[in-house]
């Protein structure tokens, strides 16, 4: 299960809105107790894929090496990755299987015309043929 | 010469949860041949089927990365640290 706090859901959902039509994309911070995962904060990230925007996204090492030592400066672990798929379903497409990692969290979420949709999260399996959804549980509260 | 790798996190739990590991090797990619030996089931996520290091997959000397020095030739000293740092992609048409 994955905690997202109300207030950190809105934001991730502002940034789809706000970059529509492109992907928007960023970093997900927080605590895993081996069983479920919180979300205490985010990290807003550049999409890096200039030619394809609108269908494709891109996360520099760079920058998840700044987004790493931003968890670990807060005693949090980077637990995972948001982007929007616009006018899109929110599931892994074949192409974000082929690029994706293990253990990390992925938050996709469809925007449509604009307007941000449903949110759902996917972890890759280790076997790297398919994802498991992990639930989203939603909880009050402002960040951390 | 022994060097120093440098885990991802979302790989130690295929490294017996190891944040960095301690090898013999000469060049780069000795030190990710012993390291996917040692740890087999790391090798599916670090090399595509043709056995290239995969495009999101990237590799630092020392903070340098390999693809401005000789890549997987890259030679290492004693001491060395080489790093596995992720970058993120996707998109949603394939």
């Amino acid at each position: 299960m994955l905690i997202l706090k109300q207030s950190l859901f809105e934001q991730i959902q502002a940034h789809g809105a706000r970059d529509y039509p492109s992907e928007c994309c960023g970093a997900l911070l927080g605590q895993d107790s081996g069983t479920d995962r919180t979300v205490l904060g985010l990290v807003p990230l550049a999409n890096q894929r200039e030619d394809s925007p609108s269908n494709r996204f891109e996360i520099t090492s760079e920058d998840v090496r700044l987004a790493e030592k931003a968890a670990s400066d807060k005693g949090w672990e980077l637990i995972g990755w948001y982007h929007s798929h616009p006018d899109s379903p929110a599931r892994p497409s074949e192409f974000d299987r082929e690029q994706a990692w293990p253990w990390y969290s992925y938050i996709i979420f469809r925007v449509e015309k604009a307007e941000p949709q449903e949110m759902r999260s996917w972890r890759l399996k280790d076997d790297r043929a398919s994802y498991d959804e992990e639930g989203i549980e939603y909880i009050a509260g402002a960040p951390a | 010469m022994p060097v120093k790798v440098m885990i991802p996190t979302p790989l130690r739990q295929f490294a017996d949860k190891q944040e960095s590991v301690h090898l013999e090797a000469g060049t780069v990619g000795d030190a990710l041949s012993a390291l996917t030996s040692q740890f087999s089931d790391l090798k599916r996520h670090l090399y595509s089927d043709d056995g290239r290091l995969r495009s999101f997959v990237n590799v630092y000397v020392n903070d340098e990365d390999i693809r401005y020095l000789q890549r997987e030739k890259t030679a290492v000293q004693q001491g060395d640290t080489i790093s596995i740092v992720p970058s993120i992609a996707g998109g949603a048409k394939a």
